[in-house]
């Protein structure tokens, strides 16, 4: 499918070292891996929050996480530029700016940690925390060696799912980015540009690029999943 | 006195876990918590381990009162039903679990664990994961983990409940000779009346959140205070409002005055013992309980008429 | 104390990123009042829009499920190599950049595809028409069906279904009265996300389908092009009918949820 590589090696390689390629092609991996961290740490709070904490409206919430699976991404990005952009109504304008991309990149991959963590932390034993309060462990100390060494393996997961969807989003990030080439243009709106000023050995070098790295996620996440349950079996 | 709870009441929404419940425990004796499920027992556990909170009551343990401390503070080892095995750790990890939270120097951690994984006979597993080992060497695994840390009372939870059988058996006989070694303060929880016997010294019958009553196996067994400790403590026979028990029943081919007639139903051979399912005239059930040789020489049959005589029976006032 | 900090911190952070972008919205749409949205989300090109998108979704999520069912238990009942594989190619749609997908397309059913060379010479318009925009929303939705069955088809097992069998019940039989009872709420809850993802869908469409007012675009299409077009309301308005669309199948999602996910 990706075989409008041709052209030879020598143009892919041209086009896929142009400064605005490199730019952008720079910019989604940077954002992507940001967001995925930052994932990381509110997805396994949201996920405390809604197995361990009893509060009224909990599964409102827990209802709530899934909005960015059912919102259209384009409306998603209308949302927070509207809210964060020109004419907001809180004051906060952070429009055309990569800040924007990183807020839009965080809406749509935020069920993905949560949901990966969240049926694991259900199943996790507690009596494996107890256990270790009993044999003196503090709360840091039960979170520390205990918790997190268990659920690690799903946040991993959830971190790579996230990354896979941040790295290729479009809709959410065009309109709220401004699409500024070298400033804020991500891969997939580059390649997106090239398509419609019909330069397609540049899309699709790009393109093969950004397949390839979903490629090594997806394997990334088909390990993980292995290594998740080793210690499950003999 | 190595534990005391007093007066120890707790509640989970409308139901009574615990009503008021005073025990106290000799320093180094080896005492069972017996009861049904509901009765409370393993509450009780939990909460002298300060996993949970009484909403009434003071916990002492060594003459100190620990009612107010988390488990981190108290010294005690606990060991749960389904072992609680940090599956992510090495079975010497585990045990060593709570001397690397005390942030003992490594040496000092990886002879105490040789011991115990010697003591627990574990010593070829060390390098495993629990997963690799059967029900019955993770919770000797979990044993060695609780003993690590020299704590002054070690309490179990049903702790040969999800094991089989024999197993079970073989880890009763086990905990006894460690117990007879350490001599630690030990409570154990559990629904089995035959395992209370065997390994406490002392047995607490608890029932609906209450302690029926306290005693060595024996003088349970013979004084019971009520119809539920005796029913519970062994099986009974209900026989015209009293309790008797099976081995009481005597069984005779010809009456005598104080027997009453009744019909074989049922032999079923059970080893050396034999159990003789009967029927009373008025239809009334009940079983006697004979040795093999006693059976032999009665020659008993299926659909016999014999004559039946309650040794000893026992009434309560309710 | 520390989980109060831990919850509003959480929830905190789900109200600055989640609620209050999607509260504006209505907020906006109906600035001016309930009729100026109105007339925005029905002139002719909103209509067709909206049509076109639920015209899609209607080809593409009954193909998805029975393609779904059927995955799923080849994945599942039927050992075969390259079992792996498959399950990866069924993954694939969920980490490639909808942009790239519709590029993919247009690469094979445009002028100079390798099919669309023969297609265009017969009549058949793939590409900036119906089918192309079908086969990207195909695609993207793809996965949603295989991945909820098959974990369901696991767990249960296959005893069912070979009592089934002992008593006489064919392959089919058994499949209607005993498989597809066992996992209808996986499949229903594949179906919802399979439409969320099918309506919602923008990358690969627009790419697909060249965007042509009227003709070919669809409602998330429509969202942007109003937008860019300064007829704010026509796009806040366009968006409002999406985002009630999301939260019917928020709703749906969360009645047919398989699982617990708070104690």
């Amino acid at each position: 499918m990706w075989q409008a590589g041709q052209g030879g090696w020598s143009s892919f390689w041209d086009a896929v070292s142009s400064p605005e390629a490199v730019a952008a092609l720079k910019l989604s991996l940077t954002v992507s891996v940001l967001v995925a961290l930052i994932n990381a740490v509110t997805g396994t709070a949201i996920a405390w929050v809604l197995v361990r904490d009893r509060f009224r409206g909990q599964s409102l919430v827990n209802s709530v996480i899934d909005l960015p699976f059912a919102l259209p991404t384009i409306v998603a990005g209308l949302t927070l530029l509207t809210l964060y952009g020109p004419n907001s109504p809180v004051g906060i304008d952070v429009a055309f700016t990569r800040t924007a991309v990183l807020m839009a990149l965080l809406f749509v991959t935020l069920p993905f940690v949560v949901r990966t963590v969240q049926p694991v932390l259900l199943e996790l034993d507690q009596e494996m925390e107890q256990a270790a309060a009993s044999l003196g462990a503090g709360s840091f100390a039960v979170f520390r060696r205990i918790v997190f060494p268990n659920l690690l393996p799903a946040i991993l997961s959830g971190v790579a799912m996230a990354f896979a969807r941040a790295i290729g989003e479009f809709g959410s990030v065009v309109l709220i980015s401004g699409n500024l080439p070298f400033k804020t243009e991500v891969a997939s709106v580059f390649i997106f540009g090239r398509i419609e000023s019909n330069d397609s050995v540049a899309a699709a070098a790009v393109s093969v690029l950004l397949l390839f790295i979903s490629l090594g996620v997806l394997l990334a996440i088909g390990a993980l999943r292995h290594y998740a349950t080793r210690f499950d079996h003999a | 006195m190595g534990i005391a709870a007093r007066n120890v009441t707790k509640r989970f929404g409308d139901f009574t876990a615990l009503d008021g419940v005073t025990v106290e425990v000799e320093t180094g004796s080896l005492t069972a918590l017996l009861g049904p499920s509901g009765s409370g027992k393993s509450t009780l556990l939990r909460v002298i381990a300060g996993l949970e909170r009484p909403d009434a009551g003071t916990v002492l343990l060594d003459d100190r009162d620990v009612t107010g401390l988390p488990p981190q503070e108290r010294g005690v080892g606990f060991v749960f039903q389904h072992y609680a095995a940090f599956k992510h750790m090495t079975v010497a990890d585990n045990i060593a679990f709570g001397l690397t939270i005390r942030k003992r120097p490594k040496s000092e951690i990886r002879e105490r664990v040789a011991e115990l994984l010697a003591l627990v006979q574990l010593s070829p597993f060390g390098d495993r994961y629990p997963a690799q080992l059967s029900g019955g060497q993770r919770q000797r695994m979990a044993l060695a983990r609780a003993l690590a840390v020299e704590p002054s009372v070690l309490l179990l939870d049903e702790p040969f409940g999800a094991l089989d059988a024999r197993v079970r058996k073989e880890l009763r006989v086990w905990l006894r000779r460690l117990h007879d070694q350490s001599k630690v303060t030990t409570v154990i929880v559990t629904h089995d009346q035959e395992e209370a016997m065997e390994v406490a010294e002392r047995i607490v019958v608890m029932n609906e959140g209450r302690i029926e009553q306290e005693g060595g196996p024996q003088e349970l067994y013979e004084s019971p205070a009520s119809e539920f400790v005796m029913s519970f403590v062994g099986p009974v026979n209900r026989l015209d409002g009293a309790l008797v028990r099976p081995h009481d029943v005597e069984v005779a081919i010809e009456p005598n005055g104080a027997t009453e007639e009744a019909m074989v139903e049922r032999i079923v051979h059970l080893g050396f013992e034999v159990r003789v399912e009967l029927v009373r005239a008025d239809g009334a059930p009940l079983w006697a309980q004979l040795t093999r040789d006693q059976e032999q020489e009665l020659e008993l049959a299926e659909g016999q008429i014999v004559y039946v005589r309650p040794a000893r029976a026992t009434v309560f006032d309710h | 104390m520390r989980r109060y900090g831990l919850r509003t911190f959480a929830l905190g952070y789900l109200v600055v990123i989640l609620l209050a972008p999607v509260a504006v919205i209505f907020y906006r749409a109906f600035e001016h009042g309930f009729w100026p949205a109105w007339h925005a989300v029905t002139t002719p090109d909103a209509k067709h829009a909206f049509l076109l998108t639920i015209e899609l979704a209607l080809i593409a999520v009954p193909l998805n499920t029975v393609f779904g069912v059927i995955m799923a238990l080849l994945i599942v009942r039927h050992r075969f190599p390259g079992v792996g594989f498959v399950n990866a190619v069924v993954d694939l749609p969920l980490a490639l950049s909808p942009v790239v997908v519709g590029f993919s397309l247009l690469l094979l059913y445009g002028r100079q595809g390798w099919f669309g060379h023969w297609l265009i010479a017969h009549g058949y318009r793939v590409v900036f028409a119906m089918p192309g925009m079908v086969l990207a929303t195909i695609f993207v939705s793809l996965p949603f069906v295989v991945r909820e069955v098959v974990p369901v088809l696991r767990e249960i097992g296959t005893d069912q279904e070979a009592a089934a069998s002992t008593l006489g019940s064919s392959g089919w039989q058994t499949f209607r009265r005993i498989t597809l009872p066992a996992i209808r709420w996986a499949v229903g809850y594949g179906v919802v996300l399979t439409t969320a993802r099918a309506l919602g869908e923008f990358g690969a469409v627009s790419v697909v389908s060249g965007r042509i007012v009227g003709q070919t675009e669809t409602l998330t299409i429509h969202v942007q092009a109003a937008y860019e077009g300064f007829d704010l309301v026509g796009a806040y308005a366009a968006s409002v009918v999406l985002a009630l669309l999301a939260v019917a199948t928020l709703v749906l999602m969360t009645l047919l949820k398989p699982k617990e996910e708070t104690r």
